[in-house]
């Protein structure tokens, strides 16, 4: 039995000098055959065995993680939540997370402390105010709260942003959606652990993947580095990884793997009470409840798996940054670290079944996977526990890149005329 | 960072040059006559190799030309790079 | 001299005061201080409060590894900066320094109470907690924890300084300027190589340059003289360059480094004024030598964290090179032999000083050298708790068990003012691991030591784990000569004598007689994580050491854990019962220690965040009132006001008189690519929908080019020149972009094709007249040429000469109207538009800007790419199938537009829309539905362009919907937040559908 968290617990348990307290999760070897086994233990597998245990009652599973659970992009993103999206399709999928976000906590009995101080996207040229207005308009008939901001309101909104006309990239206004905001991220991943544990879910570390068994377009079962594991589904969700798995299978993947980096400053006292983005001069910042400001970055443009990224990306970054909020260049940066993202040609995810019985991929999530979590985890579930997608993640399926349906998240492809 | 051995500058930093991906993908010469699955295959299906890759690199901010790069993209080790059109080295 | 100035050192300036303040309240120090041995000159220990409990903290270090003793500087002015090392900050003349994280004051902070409660909020408390009621948190809870975050405080004022950048290249980059440093740097200079030496502090000679101990004899003389000499002819190098103030801040593969400079943050406040505060070198070495040295390790005890408990040899560095004693009774806690030079320095300069040692005892010349002097030493002896709230006044001791497991005996007090306390030596590996190298655990004394495996670097010295003098120097000298591929160092035959270690013994967590969870015995000092907090995380299944550390957030402070992350992962080994070596370490990342953005991002600020273009054109459009549009970098005139009008009022006026009469555009940003080669032809046959083979010498024709996936990518105008020569027109934001994608497609898929590209986008100005008196402004500027219909048709190019410039004159129209682009190589630009405006003014000729011309364009049905397009548009989609080529058996995206979903009938399609109330202008980026009450709402499209047309008096827009292309006439509408307008889907050409006046 798992204890129960609450200030109770804690009172009581700081009486018993807090010897008492139940592993979070254990340390199991792995069984010779599970139902389903998801590899990878991020935050999104992690939510996928919690569901698939909870909703679909699927309890003989196993998550493998070659690391440590949340060790990868969970562990390394700037945690920002929304669901403004501008394709229905999009809007849906992120929403449908949104929504588990507001009640998870409670839902885990885990506090992964999300917080709805509200994401502001900005407005740099004409074409981002027409393609940021269009996109508030779509979230609004969405029933996505979403309201435009003028200059001024952004500035009410966010005092510290320099909103200086003559500044090279001046703000012309904003996005704001006021249910968004961040999350403690690797509180998710445990959050997530913890609850799927006490389901009976096999949460087992240190066990890569090696290989994966088939016979004839039927998934058999795994090797990895803690013998072979048998099992007729297997959903993959190994991030910047996928095609490597993809690989064992003898699949590809439209995916490309890349670093993307991010860094924190030094804490200070509460200075930005929100989450402020900005595509155009690429710039994303907000402030985690320690007091660090948390620094989103850009992607490097070729494939690396080494978890750097080079340093003119985080130049880049800072110098849009003291554009944006001059007051910061006395700041310091505190760490830098960088996260390898599987990025799909429409920057949009893949949840889908592949044409190998038994096997599912849930990849592709590129810069904006942790926001997700949740939904992509309880969509993935059902879809593998039903072996067919639910509609709000049919149209993320493998096929649109045959097609041609892509779900095209990037927005106006130039700035043009 | 990468020092990148341009093929025909030499030596110079990795923030002159872009990259262009997987290499030798050769565009389908009739592409009519591919199946759907046969050019989403050519247009979107990578390797995404952890390890040695064959990849495509232009000296954007140089000499404008395009060439290929053997890289291992667990370390980023530059093993080799070679013009368009030449043999690639087996590594 | 105050209390604690007890000596004369050749490191401060005794006759040159400096005063500061802390906390309001003004001191003194001397020239050549940092702002910590200041304070402690001044009797001053209590510097902050710690992150969660609030404990009152002190001074613990002398460098970059100190987690308590930070400070705001300069607080309430533009100079200000958090979370400042006291230990670090030189001092100056002015420094106004103030104690951070407590309220009401540092004497009296209320947040102390966090200490009493402490029991209730272990290691990740508010996982547990502040869940219940749900409403609570966003409203309560939240902003409670949100009320205790964070330290120093963030500037509030834009940064008045200037910081720079500079890019090095060197054969070999020394990185630390202590002993291992300096013979390094001397080597590879000496041997011809080009040699940068960086080191953090204000002179060179790291903790050698004070160690004055008569057991360590460098050829005959004192250790510190001897590298003083050494220092003095390394200064006479050519080819080395030293850098002091000037620290590594990351290692990058391909050896580029990162190191930052600090040129006026020592310098009084008047004297900064328009100086560069930091400059951060980029550079790339062919060989790195790391002699970063190796900082020391605190003790983990009950209440070790309280002032007065300071590092050992910090104690001795304040004393030998500051001149200051940290107390007048001091108590040295060791678990190693180095400690014993601090309290024989302290011994020899007056003051009381006692020992005790874990160990049952050492044999060294040092420790036989305390001995000797009488300095009392308690062996085999552990202290079991400190007391003192705001400064350690006595200590309780007890004997250590046998195995050291525990302790017996009974407790002794012993009254001090300073606690000294040494666990050992951690190498700072922070470089060679971010550089990519591996590390070895090293059972005896329980490092972490460099695997050597790097061409392209070494460390040498005691981050490379060797502690002992005469290993440093000759290990250097040996390592440094392999790397460098060198036969004579120069230190070949040097004689060094040093105390040496025999006896070795580490215990990560020293025992107690008191229950564990009766103790605090911290471990990250400034996060207030304690050795019972990591247990906790164990037992809670948090088994990485990332875990741990996340989950304690142990080493997450400003100092990184370079005091904390050694103990953390020695707890986790003994409490798992593994070996530490099978654990690994955390990952060490970039920055060493923390770097401003401002040195980050240099120069580039203000106007020198990114370029500006400007056309040459571009001061008349100031002078003549014109606003701007930015267009990718460019400059582009959005419209040109006169007499207050706005925009609307200026556009209304711009576009008619384009159609009334005539008006003038600079269009000299499109992008421009000349062509040529004898494949030129069959070249825009592939990039290009259309053909162009057919196209005759001294035509024009527009083309719209795709992306591979079928999906509209750019679109322009381009001019057949000669036989194998053209010029191709594109999109402003898209020229680059262009380019570059076709010399990917020639030089890598289509090699055969005899074909050459060149970018003049910047040669050429462009000035385009429209309007239906441009053809007499024409026959003005051009009086000998023929500009009939016959002779020069629309769609044709001819060359000119105007003032004897030549230039090329396209017949070419965006508008709609009789329409003449005139291009002139950029350096006659301006006068070739004055030229324009003068001919033009009888005409009333109005120069329009971007607003207008896509105004004029929408009347006329033309697109623009990246407005009406996002993308997902094919050719198919915009209506503009007659400019995809059926015969042409191929061309870039032409495949894709075959797929089952880009042949959809119901794709979104371009069409017009008219709204019901002609007066109503629609919201660029509005959606569009067909049903009102349909739940959810179906979004069949949105309005991609949108005006107030002046020329038909009446609101248009283009628009993209759902099987728009069959919908003629339909009505629709547009749900707005406070109404729906009601549309009518149209035509998408809106003005002179006949084509009429394009010859009129």
């Amino acid at each position: 039995m798992k204890n129960k968290y609450s200030i109770f617990s804690l009172i009581k348990n700081a009486f018993s000098q807090h010897e008492n307290w139940k592993q979070a999760w254990g340390n199991p070897e792995p069984k010779k055959e599970y139902e389903a086994v998801i590899v990878g233990g991020g935050g999104h597998g992690l939510a996928t065995a919690y569901y698939l245990a909870k909703k679909h009652n699927m309890k003989n599973i196993a998550v493998l993680e070659k690391g440590w659970i949340g060790g990868g992009n969970t562990g390394r993103n700037t945690t920002i939540i929304r669901s403004n999206y501008l394709w229905d399709a999009s809007a849906g999928l992120y929403d449908h997370a949104l929504k588990i976000w507001e009640n998870l906590s409670q839902e885990l009995n885990y506090n992964i402390m999300f917080s709805q101080r509200g994401v502001m996207n900005l407005a740099h040229n004409l074409q981002d105010v027409r393609d940021l207005k269009r996109r508030t308009h779509a979230n609004r008939l969405n029933g996505i709260d979403a309201v435009w901001l003028d200059t001024k309101q952004v500035k009410e909104f966010c005092p510290i942003i320099n909103i200086s006309q003559d500044i090279r990239y001046p703000v012309l206004g904003g996005t704001l959606q006021r249910r968004a905001g961040t999350a403690r991220h690797d509180a998710v991943a445990w959050g997530y652990a913890r609850g799927a544990d006490a389901m009976g879910v096999d949460i087992i570390q240190n066990c890569e993947v090696k290989g994966i068994k088939r016979n004839g377009d039927q998934v058999e079962g795994l090797d990895t580095t803690k013998g072979f594991i048998k099992t007729k589904k297997i959903g993959v969700v190994a991030a910047g990884h996928s095609s490597v798995i993809a690989n064992m299978a003898g699949l590809k993947l439209p995916l490309e793997s890349k670093p993307l980096q991010a860094l924190v400053s030094e804490p200070v006292k509460p200075i930005i009470d929100t989450v402020v983005m900005s595509n155009a001069v690429h710039a994303y910042v907000s402030q985690s409840d320690k007091g660090e400001l948390v620094i989103g970055a850009g992607t490097d443009a070729y494939i690396s798996y080494t978890q750097r990224g080079s340093h003119d990306v985080v130049e880049g970054t800072l110098k849009a940054i003291l554009e944006l909020y001059p007051i910061f260049s006395r700041m310091k940066m505190l760490r830098q670290w960088g996260g390898i993202v599987d990025i799909c040609p429409d920057a949009s995810p893949i949840i889908s079944k592949t044409n190998i019985k038994g096997l599912y991929f849930n990849c592709g999530w590129g810069t904006g996977g942790f926001k997700a979590t949740p939904g992509s985890g309880d969509l993935f579930a059902h879809t593998i526990a039903n072996d067919e997608p639910h509609k709000l993640n049919a149209a993320f399926n493998l096929n649109r890149f045959v097609s041609g349906d892509l779900v095209d998240e990037h927005g106006a492809a130039a700035v043009a005329h | 960072m990468f020092v990148i051995n341009c093929p025909h500058c030499g030596e110079r930093d990795q923030s002159e040059f872009s990259c262009g991906g997987e290499a030798h993908i050769v565009r389908p010469k009739q592409p009519t006559e591919l199946s759907d699955d046969e050019w989403a295959e050519y247009l979107f299906m990578r390797k995404n190799t952890k390890g040695v890759q064959f990849e495509r690199w232009n000296h954007a901010h140089g000499c404008r030309k395009w060439f290929n790069m053997v890289r291992d993209t667990s370390n980023d080790k530059i093993h080799a790079v070679y013009k368009m059109g030449e043999k690639p080295p087996v590594i | 001299m105050t209390k604690y100035r007890i000596n004369k050192t050749r490191f401060v300036d005794q006759t040159k005061t400096v005063s500061f303040t802390f906390d309001g309240k003004k001191y003194h120090g001397f020239e050549g201080d940092t702002l910590a041995s200041a304070l402690l000159s001044n009797g001053i220990h209590l510097i902050g409060r710690s992150f969660k409990y609030h404990r009152p903290r002190g001074i613990m270090s002398c460098g970059s590894e100190e987690p308590n003793a930070i400070c705001q500087i300069n607080d309430n002015t533009d100079l200000t900066e958090p979370n400042v090392r006291a230990t670090e900050i030189e001092l100056y003349e002015g420094l106004k320094a103030s104690s951070q994280n407590c309220w009401p004051s540092l004497n009296f902070d209320i947040g102390g109470i966090n200490n009493l409660i402490s029991p209730f909020i272990p290691a990740g408390f508010y996982y547990k907690t502040f869940m219940w009621p749900k409403s609570f948190w966003k409203k309560i809870y939240e902003p409670l924890i949100r009320l205790s975050a964070g330290l120093g405080k963030s500037p509030t004022q834009p940064d008045p300084d200037i910081y720079d950048h500079k890019h090095e290249h060197c054969d070999v980059l020394v990185i630390g300027g202590g002993i291992s440093g300096i013979i390094s740097a001397k080597i590879a200079a000496k041997n011809n190589l080009k040699t940068i030496l960086i080191e953090d502090k204000n002179i060179l000679g790291g903790s050698t340059i004070y160690q004055n101990n008569k057991n360590f004899i460098i050829d005959n003389q004192k250790s510190n003289e001897w590298l003083m000499n050494e220092i003095s002819e390394l200064e006479k190098l050519d080819n080395l360059i030293i850098k002091t103030r000037t620290s590594l801040a990351a290692f990058h593969s391909y050896n580029y480094l990162l190191a930052k400079e600090n040129i006026s943050d020592h310098l009084p406040l008047d004297k900064k004024n328009g100086s560069i505060r930091q400059r951060l070198w980029k550079i790339r070495a062919d060989k790195v030598i790391v002699a970063a040295g190796a900082i020391e390790r605190p003790l983990i005890f009950n209440n070790n964290d309280r002032p007065g408990i300071i590092l050992a040899n910090s104690v001795k560095k304040y004393l030998d090179f500051y001149g200051v004693s940290t107390g007048l009774n001091n108590i040295i806690f060791t678990n190693n032999d180095s400690a014993y030079e601090t309290a024989v320095s302290l011994f020899e300069k007056g003051i009381s000083v006692k020992i005790v040692d874990i160990r049952k005892k050492s044999s060294s010349n040092i420790v036989k050298n305390a001995e000797d002097l009488g300095i009392k030493i308690y062996w085999n002896s552990t202290v079991v708790n400190t007391f003192g709230y705001k400064k350690i006044k006595s200590i309780e001791i007890m004997n250590l068990s046998e195995d050291g497991s525990n302790v017996t005996g009974n407790k002794h007090k012993i009254q001090c003012d300073c606690l000294s306390i040494s666990g050992g030596w951690t190498p700072m590996v922070h470089m060679h691991t971010q550089s990519g190298g591996k590390l070895d655990f090293r059972e005896i004394d329980q490092v972490f030591v460099p695997t050597e495996k790097s061409e392209n670097h070494i460390n040498v010295g005691s981050c490379n784990g060797d502690f002992e003098l005469e290993e440093i120097v000759k290990n250097t000298n040996y390592k440094v000569k392999k790397f460098l591929n060198i036969n004579e160092g120069g230190f070949d035959k040097i004689s060094v004598l040093c105390s040496k270690e025999s006896e070795k013994k580490n215990i990560w967590l020293l025992p107690n007689s008191i229950s564990e969870s009766k103790t605090k015995s911290f471990i990250d000092f400034q996060n207030d994580s304690t050795a019972k907090d990591i247990k906790l995380a164990l037992r809670e299944g948090f088994k990485s050491i990332e875990h741990v550390k996340r989950y304690t957030t142990t080493g997450m402070a400003t100092d990184q854990g370079k005091l904390s992350n050694m103990h953390a992962l020695g707890i986790i080994a003994d409490t798992a019962g593994v070996k530490m070596g099978t654990l690994g370490t955390t990952t060490f990342r970039p920055p060493f220690t923390p770097l401003t953005f401002g040195a980050i991002v240099g120069r580039s600020v203000g106007k020198f965040f990114d370029i500006v273009r400007k056309t040459s054109i571009h001061e008349w459009h100031v002078q003549n009132n014109a606003k701007f549009e930015n267009v990718g970098q460019w400059k582009r005139p959005w419209y040109y006001p006169i007499n207050n009008e706005n925009l609307h009022e200026a556009v209304q006026r711009e576009s008619k008189a384009a159609r009334d009469s005539a008006g003038i555009l600079d269009a000299s940003t499109l992008g421009k690519i000349d062509i040529q080669g004898s494949d030129a032809s069959e070249f825009l046959n592939r990039v290009y929908t259309n053909a162009w083979s057919k196209l005759g010498i001294g035509k024009c024709r527009y083309g719209l080019m795709l992306n591979e996936d079928g999906m509209v990518y750019d679109d322009g105008v381009t001019t057949r020149l000669g036989e194998n020569h053209y010029l191709m027109t594109t999109t402003t934001g898209g020229a680059a972009n262009v380019l570059s994608k076709l010399e990917d497609y020639l030089q890598t898929e289509w090699p055969e094709l005899d074909v050459y590209l060149t970018s003049v986008t910047d040669h050429y100005t462009t000035a385009s007249i429209c309007g239906p008196n441009s053809k007499k402004i024409l026959n003005k500027l051009f009086p000998n040429k023929d500009f009939s219909d016959e002779a020069f048709p629309h769609m044709s190019y001819q060359d000119a000469i105007i003032d004897k410039i030549e230039c090329r004159i396209m017949r070419i129209s965006f508008t709609g109207e009789l329409s003449y682009e005139i291009n002139v190589e950029s350096k006659y630009g301006k006068s070739l538009w004055e030229n324009c405006i003068a001919a033009g003014e009888e005409y009333k000729i109005t120069p329009y800007g971007t607003e207008t011309m896509h105004l004029l364009r929408a009347e006329k049905g033309f697109i623009i790419v990246g407005q009406d397009t996002d993308g997902t548009m094919t050719p198919i989609d915009l209506q503009m199938d007659w400019i995809v080529s059926k015969k042409k058996y191929d061309f870039i995206g032409k495949r894709s537009l075959y797929r089952s979903d880009t042949m959809r009938e119901d794709r979104k399609q371009l069409v017009g829309l008219l709204t019901d109330d002609p007066n109503e202008i629609l919201e660029e980026g509005a959606q569009i539905v067909s049903e009102l009450d349909k739940k959810p709402v179906e979004m069949i499209g949105h309005v991609t362009s949108s005006y107030f047309s002046p020329n038909l008096n009446k609101s248009i827009a283009l628009a993209v919907v759902k099987g728009g292309k069959k919908m003629n006439g339909q009505k629709l509408f547009v749900p707005m937040e406070n109404k729906n307008i009601k549309v009518t889907v149209s035509d998408f050409i809106f003005f002179d559908k006949e084509n009429k006046r394009i010859n009129a």
